[in-house]
């Protein structure tokens, strides 16, 4: 009797537990219903329909998808964001990294050089891109102007469809304060007695950055690839506001014609809903698979400390 | 110091030249280095407010002056007037103030929810929410402004407040991270004196949370005060315009006139740099904290 009373008792308490569990994730349990889990459906209907918005939407079956891999746009689109994921990212990760290191040498007014780069983090992406566009002007430009002046090409940025993304990546060096701060932070917490040791044996700067730095601040970096990579696939704001200069969505030559900016073109200015609706599955696609590779690779470069 | 192990076998004339050899390496080189690359970081910055404060005859001068002859307030006038500058940064002040609030109300309750309370099926959902982090933007886009479309909420504010009174994964999670850093002893003895969740949360862990708390205010103001892409999915008529999608308006077909547009960018940018002074600790704290371990 006891004992029944006990687990009735207990039971009482869990579902008391599972109640106020749930009464305070409810909004963001609601919010995953509303804006995540109904349309994520409805979308996939949508990229199996013909959908203009104006009329109810038109079953097609898969002809949207093979339609897509016809698509030369798409191919170009994707071979845009490609580059700047392989160009943009892993030179922005590299030298955020040597930033860290140099900042990491305990110089006098650290947090002062830390401040100044991480500043152009905080303006917003559209300014940025006003301003980089001003300072990539082909003949009163700073850029071009530095160029000139160490006797260097002064390409036409913008207006050339080969440099118009080397533009955008010069442009995203400035913006890689984030990724630097971080950096830090884990090259703060390596513990110091991994160097003393390598220093007795007499390791070299770059035996102690190979073997200690790099595994030891490994986490970090998988947590940027991924992000970095999910972002880049996402890449918008700063191409539609590049691509403002030449007055045509995508730039000279759609060589700014990225992918989510291909995709909001095919759903907001050519109301194709339906192909916008494959794109996006497409590109879920794509993110969720190289997402997977990196995280199944990661058990051979990605290193956690023993303590937690 | 493990150099003076190796001390007792060097004449001092070497010792000294390997003392000037490591003070270059580990002082005079990343020093200069850092100094050459703060001056290439700020100087976008010194031109953005050098240009706005020249007359277009000095913009347009070559080669390049730096300084303007005369400094002139004029391309600011221009900037105010060649769009409505102060009913786009009363509608970007709108939508912020607004979104913070939401996120305020919701994020922390949920991150406490996923990091106090022990309850059935909470590590699912909790790695359901860390999954969504993945899930581009894209894939619900199109879905959510037909049911605004259909709700006839398109050219209005709420799509882009609405969203944050459910939370967010990412602020969810790094509150999380930080409730569960709070000693549970701290909670345990109101618990035995019988409050319950809703004080705790409320009289004893938000006002321990503050530095977190401050931190998602301050990145829901910076997401929002920069956003483009929402702005520019739901509002056309152009008196409802945010900052980011007026500033824009600002190139034209066959010029842009520099000197007011980096006027105009000038003034978008600077209030969230002194922000940024003000509260700078909790914001590299904030980001640091997501180094998730």
């Amino acid at each position: 009797m006891a004992a029944a009373g006990h687990s009735a008792g207990v039971r009482r308490r869990q579902r008391k537990v599972l109640i106020t569990g749930l009464l305070f994730t409810s909004p963001w349990i609601v919010g995953f219903l509303i804006f995540q889990v109904y349309p994520i459906i409805l979308s996939l209907y949508y990229s199996l329909s013909e959908y203009n918005l104006f009329k109810p939407p038109v079953w097609v079956g898969t002809q949207n998808y093979t339609q897509l891999f016809q698509d030369e746009k798409f191919y170009l689109s994707l071979y845009n964001t490609v580059y700047m994921s392989l160009f943009g990212l892993f030179p922005h990760l590299a030298f955020a990294l040597v930033m860290a290191l140099l900042l990491n040498t305990n110089v006098r007014g650290q947090s002062l050089y830390r401040t100044i780069y991480f500043l152009p983090t905080l303006v917003p992406a559209v300014a940025s891109s006003l301003l980089w566009m001003w300072l990539l002007n082909p003949q009163y430009g700073l850029v071009n102007q530095a160029l000139g002046a160490l006797g260097l090409v002064q390409p036409n940025w913008l207006a050339n469809p080969d440099w118009t993304k080397p533009a955008l990546i010069l442009m995203g060096f400035w913006g890689t304060g984030t990724m630097t701060v971080m950096y830090l932070a884990a090259l703060q917490d390596v513990p110091k007695i991994y160097y003393e040791a390598a220093d007795i044996d007499g390791a070299s700067l770059w035996y102690k950055f190979r073997h200690i730095t790099l595994p030891a601040i490994s986490p970090v970096t998988l947590y940027l690839v991924i992000i970095g990579l999910i972002g880049s696939f996402q890449y918008f704001t700063q191409g539609m506001v590049f691509a403002e200069a030449s007055q045509s969505v995508g730039g000279p030559e759609n060589s700014m014609l990225f992918y989510a900016i291909y995709l909001y073109q095919t759903a907001f200015s050519f109301l194709d809903m339906g192909y916008a609706s494959s794109m996006a599955w497409v590109l879920f696609a794509v993110v969720m698979l190289l997402s997977a590779i990196i995280f199944k690779t990661s058990a051979k470069w990605v290193f956690y400390g023993g303590d937690k | 110091m493990e150099m003076e192990h190796a001390a007792e076998f060097v004449t001092g004339a070497r010792r000294r030249r390997l003392k000037v050899g490591r003070v270059i390496r580990t002082t005079v080189l990343p020093h200069t280095l850092l100094c050459l690359l703060g001056v290439a970081f700020l100087a976008p910055f010194a031109w953005m407010f050098l240009t706005s404060i020249k007359s277009v005859d000095e913009i347009f001068k070559l080669p390049v002056v730096w300084l303007p002859t005369r400094i002139q307030w004029q391309n600011y006038i221009d900037a105010v007037q060649t769009i409505p500058f102060q009913r786009y940064t009363v509608n970007t002040l709108l939508i912020c103030v607004l979104s913070i609030g939401g996120q305020l109300l919701a994020s922390p309750l949920v991150a406490y929810g996923l990091a106090r309370i022990p309850f059935k099926g909470r590590d699912v959902i909790f790695y359901i929410m860390m999954g969504t982090m993945i899930l581009p933007y894209q894939v619900t886009m199109i879905p959510v402004y037909v049911m605004y479309n259909k709700l006839n909420l398109v050219d209005s504010y709420v799509p882009l407040i609405l969203p944050n009174f459910f939370g967010s994964a990412f602020y969810i999670f790094l509150l999380r991270q930080f409730f569960r850093n709070i000693p549970l002893e701290l909670t345990e003895s109101a618990k035995i004196d019988g409050a319950g969740e809703f004080r705790i949360y409320s009289t004893i862990i938000l006002p321990l949370a503050k530095p977190a708390i401050y931190s998602v205010a301050l990145f829901t103001f910076l997401s929002e005060w920069g956003d483009f892409l929402g702005p520019l999915l739901y509002l056309n008529d152009p008196v409802k315009w945010t900052l980011s999608i007026g500033l824009k308006a600002f190139i034209g077909e066959y010029k842009v006139d520099w000197g007011p547009l980096m006027a105009a960018s000038t003034i978008f940018t600077v209030p969230i740099i002194v922000l940024y002074f003000f509260v700078q600790r909790q914001f590299i704290q904030g980001i640091t904290m997501t180094g998730f371990k």
